[in-house]
This record gives C-alpha cells, structure tokens and sequence, in this order.
C-alpha cells in the first residue's frame, strides 16, 4: 500500500515535470509564459488544495497571500536592493505571518462566514495598499529595469523566474503529498469531516488549522515575489483580484479537492482550455461564458472533480491516484 | 461645515436605502437556502444596462422600466435556480458557490460581448430639492422611497400571504414545511427569484444617478456582503439597516480623510464584526 501511494506521488510529479520540460526543450519565449501561468496556478492552487481539500474551509480571498508576497518581495528588491531570491523567501514568510496572526481569529469561524471574512481581508488589505504610500499607493510600483542586469539581462532574467517557478511547483505537490500523508494531514481531514468529533479525538484543532493556514500562504508568497518580478510592475487592482482567487477554487474543484493530482489537472485543464477560448476565433468574444458553461456543468454533473471521476471509472487509478 | 455635514449625511442615507435592497436579495436567499449568490452582480450590472436600453432606445421613463426589469428579475431568478441550483442544493456549501459563479460568469461573458466594457450613464435628471450646501438630487430621493416601498411591499408578501408565508417556513425548516404538504422547489425557486428581483431593482435603481459598466456590479456585490454581515446573514431587514449604516459611512467619512480610506474602514468593520459577531449587528437566523 505504501509504494502504491508513493506511485501516486510520482505520477504528479511527472505531469509537472512534463509540462514544464517543453519549454526549456524547445527554447521556446511564448511557450514558456504559457507553462509560466500554468506552474503559477499549480502552485496556488496545491496550496488552497491543503486548506479547501485537506481541512474543508472555503478560502475565498486566498489571493491575498499572492498580492502581499509580490508587494513585499518588490518592495525590498526596489527599495532595499535585496536579491530576488531573499526577496521572495521574505514575500512568502510575510505571508505565513500574515495567515498565522490571523489564522486563530478568522478560522474559528465555519462555512460561509469563513468565505465572507476571507473575501473581507482580501479587500481590507487592497484598499489599504492603496493608501500605502511606501508601495506607491494606487499607482503601485514599477522596478527599476536596471535590477535585470544583475540576472544578466532582462531575458535571462525571465528564464531564472520559470526556472523558481517549475522548482516551486514541484515543492508545492511535494508539499501536498507529504501533508496528505502525515499524521498532521489526518487530523486536518478529520477535520473536514467532522471538526466536534476531531477535537473529541485528541487533534487539537485551532493549531491544526492556523498551521494548515500558514502551510496554504507561504507559496503563494513565494510566487507572488517572482510573477511581479517577471511583470516589472505591481499595482492593487493586479495583486489582490479577487476574481483570479475564485478561479483558483474553481480549479481546484475541478481537479478534484482533496487529491495531490487534482490541482495539477485542474490547473492544465482549465489555463488549456481558457488559452484555446481565447485564440478560437468562435470562442474568443465569449470566452468566460463558455468556460462559465462548462464549470457548471461540472459542479451539476462530476462534483468530485476528475481525479475523483477517474477514482470511480477506472479501479486501478483508485489505488495509484494520490 | 455644518451644512457640509448634513449634506454628507442624507446623500449617504438615500444611498444607503438602495445598497439596502441589494444586500436584502443576498440575505434573503442565504436565509432561505444558504446560499451565497455569487451572480449578484452580473444581474445588478444587466438591470442597469436593461434600464439604460429601455431610456435611451425605447424614450421609457426609467422607473417603469424599472418595474419591467423587476419581473425579468424574478423570471430569470427562477430560471437560474432551476438550471443552476436545484441540483446541488443538498451537494457540499462550495458546489453552490461554484455554480453561481459559474453562472456569473457566463452572465458577465455574454454582457462584455454584448456591450463591451465602456460606462454608460441614463441620462436623466429630476432636478435637485433645497439650496446652496444642502442639496438632494431628485433621482436620489426617488430611488430611497422606491427602496422603501420595496420593502415594505416585500414585508407584507412575506408575512401576510400564502407564497410568502411558505417561503418562511421552507427557510425556518425545509423537512417540516414539505411534510405540511408546502411544495419546497417551488417554493425556493420563487425565492430565489424574490432575491434576483431585489437586486434588479437596486441595480436599476443606481443606474437613474451613477455611470456605469457591465463589471460595475462587482462593486456593489461587495458592497453587499458587508451590508448583510452587518445586518445579519438571512435578515432581510437588518440588511436595510446595515445598508443605511453604510451609507453613511461612505457619505461622511470622506468629510474627515480621502475617499480611498472609505473601503479600507469598510472591510476591516466588516472584518471585525464577523469575528466579534457573526450574527450581525441586528441578530440573523438561527
């Protein structure tokens, strides 16, 4: 049982090996902003995988950790000349600290009010980045393009970023695989399926969860740092978009919540299918209603996302899908 | 200064009468169904465009478009619950989430194809009431009495008809109100569609004094949820209350600091109040 869930974790780690092995094969600038995106999504999505599929709690402004990593990580590479490397290791513990001060607070409470306070932090914090003047306020923060030189130029600098972004991604469904079979990962499922009756159990919840919290916000971070980098710009309305943060959910409900393979599938699946949308000349005008179209067929008909469709369709995967 | 003040202060609170209608429509359905409606704001953001298509292309007064944009409200409210939520009602809380916003977003896809993402303004005026400082815009005084009308009309079909009647007790104990023989979807649908209309109306409403454009309902719909959570998620009328709370912050706080604190003030009291009490600051449901 045990080599059979470690084949689990291989299978993942192929996927994103595979998807992000074509552009370092083939040199190749477009191909790799589109991986880029994708490995971006696996990474947020993996993280809000522990906090939505492992412990049951709806993160709805999740988002929050992306924005605040990639403000404080350009802010200490503009104004501090940190190295990007510090400045996003600084991005995604800004973030940790951030869902741990709050974590006890906001995840005493349950469900929608959970969600609501969630989307609540999220706006709280971009109306206050808009007022903040040492992040510029609303105009946000340009970086300074001489910063690229010290990465040997611009172009190099845009490859060392996917580069940070693929060995992310792979941490993150390393992270997943390693939270989902730990004990620690036990208690935040018997959590999700019953938080009176874990409590009773011996998990001491409040920990439990402000810990999966902190676990969920620390890449985030990380990658927040590096797109903003790669972007040379940030600006509120970029950083903290809260329709971005539900397309995480959505992406993560597709996939298959719960699952280490769930959000990578979900991830390739959906940014596959919106890049498609975008180019088919049929499609391109309606491109979110036919995306909309298809999430709700799949909320109505497949609820438990395709790792979960593939579970009960073919047996072996029941055994192999981590 | 004093005039400043008061003027500050009764724009907030006819503001606040209509952000207290759209809030009512989320309250109501969560009440009723526990359902966040995430398609909130695309249907504020077509109501608007429905009422500017009406004034500008057909010369109709806004506010009996306004009673025609209500009924779409409500038919389309019904359709959507059918085709979107019926299914998943008893599913997991996110499967709802989920299918609201996808329902959003195909509302807002086909809304940008259509009208692309330009504002738009109704170009109509009632005049303004009072001099100098103390001025009231016509369309603004109207629109809080139409609130309040819509209120009031909403309390009297909820406490003193059938259908109304049902509504609560399917919210009050869906099992219990089937084994009275109460038809449940039915009864839901119509619910739904009594929360669409609410905020139709209030969409329509604020398209009579403030631009607009087809993603202008996000807005509101965050606007929304502070106004419910201060009033209390499935409290219709605290929603009304938490809406004129409002109102009035965003009317008389931009006396004291900039106007980009407003929602900074706002979120973090919305914050706060979930944390310190989550049932509102009027008591919800249950």
């Amino acid at each position: 049982m045990k080599q059979l869930k470690s084949i689990g974790l291989w299978v993942s780690l192929l996927a994103v090996a595979a998807l992000g092995i074509g552009p370092i094969a083939n040199h190749s600038a477009s191909l790799r902003e589109t991986i880029y995106i994708i490995m971006q999504v696996i990474v947020l999505a993996a993280s809000l995988n522990i906090l939505l599929g492992f412990t049951g709690y709806v993160s709805f402004g999740h988002i929050v950790f992306f924005g605040l990593g990639g403000y404080v990580g350009l802010y200490l590479i503009n104004a501090q000349d940190w190295p990007l490397w510090s400045a996003a290791l600084a991005g995604g513990l800004a973030s940790g600290l951030l869902a741990f001060l709050l974590g006890k607070a906001i995840l005493r409470l349950r469900g929608a009010y959970f969600a609501l306070a969630t989307i609540g932090i999220n706006e709280a914090v971009r109306a206050f980045t808009n007022n903040f003047d040492p992040f510029g306020g609303p105009i946000g923060m340009t970086l300074n393009f001489k910063v690229y030189n010290s990465y040997g130029g611009a172009a190099n600098a845009l490859w060392m970023a996917y580069y940070a972004v693929f060995a992310i991604a792979l941490l993150a469904v390393v992270l997943n695989f390693v939270v989902k079979n730990s004990k620690f990962g036990l208690g935040l499922m018997a959590i999700r399926e019953d938080e009176g009756a874990a409590e009773v159990m011996g998990v001491i919840t409040p920990n439990a969860k402000t810990w999966a919290f902190v676990l969920s916000a620390i890449l985030p971070g990380i990658v927040g740092t590096l797109f903003f980098f790669k972007n040379g710009h940030i600006e509120p309305g970029d950083a903290f978009r809260l329709d971005y943060s539900i397309e995480m959910l959505v992406i993560v409900m597709l996939g298959g919540q719960g699952s280490v393979l769930g959000p990578i599938l979900g991830a390739a699946g959906y940014e596959g299918l919106r890049n498609y949308l975008l180019t088919s000349p049929l499609f391109k005008n309606i491109q979110l209603s036919v995306a909309g179209a298809l999430l709700l067929v799949i909320v109505l008909f497949i609820p438990a996302g395709a790792v979960g469709w593939l579970r009960r369709r073919v047996p072996i995967f029941g055994k192999v899908l981590a | 200064m004093g005039n400043l003040f008061i003027a500050s202060l009764i724009d907030g609170l006819l503001i606040g009468f209509v952000y207290g209608i759209a809030a009512m429509g989320l309250s109501l359905i969560w009440g009723v169904m526990n359902v966040i409606n995430l398609a909130h704001a695309p249907i504020m953001a077509l109501a608007m465009f429905g009422v500017y298509l009406l004034f500008t292309s057909l010369n109709m007064n806004p506010y009996i478009a306004l009673i025609l944009i209500a009924l779409i409200g409500l038919i389309g409210g019904v359709i959507i619950y059918y085709v979107a939520i019926h299914r998943v009602l008893s599913a997991p809380p996110l499967s709802t989430l989920l299918a609201t916003y996808a329902v959003n977003m195909i509302m807002i896809g086909l809304g940008t194809a259509t009208f692309s993402t330009t504002p738009r303004n109704v170009n109509f005026t009632l005049g303004s009431i009072g001099s100098g400082d103390l001025t009231v815009q016509g369309t603004r005084l109207v629109a809080a009495i139409v609130a309040t009308v819509v209120t009031g009309a909403l309390y009297f079909f909820l406490y003193r008809t059938r259908p109304g009647k049902n509504i609560r007790a399917v919210a009050n104990n869906r099992a219990a109100a089937e084994l009275m023989g109460i038809p449940s979807s039915r009864v839901l649908a119509l619910s739904f569609g009594l929360g669409t209309l609410l905020a139709a109306v209030a969409g329509g409403l604020i398209a009579t004094f403030f631009p607009f454009t087809i993603l202008a309902g996000n807005a509101y719909q965050l606007k929304s949820f502070v106004i419910v959570v201060l009033g209390g998620l499935g409290n219709p009328i605290g929603s009304l209350l938490g809406g004129l709370i409002l109102g009035v912050m965003e009317g008389v706080i931009p006396i004291f600091m900039p106007n980009s604190w407003v929602p900074v003030l706002e979120f973090i009291l919305f914050v706060i109040i979930l944390l310190v009490r989550p049932t509102g600051l009027f008591g919800a449901k249950k």
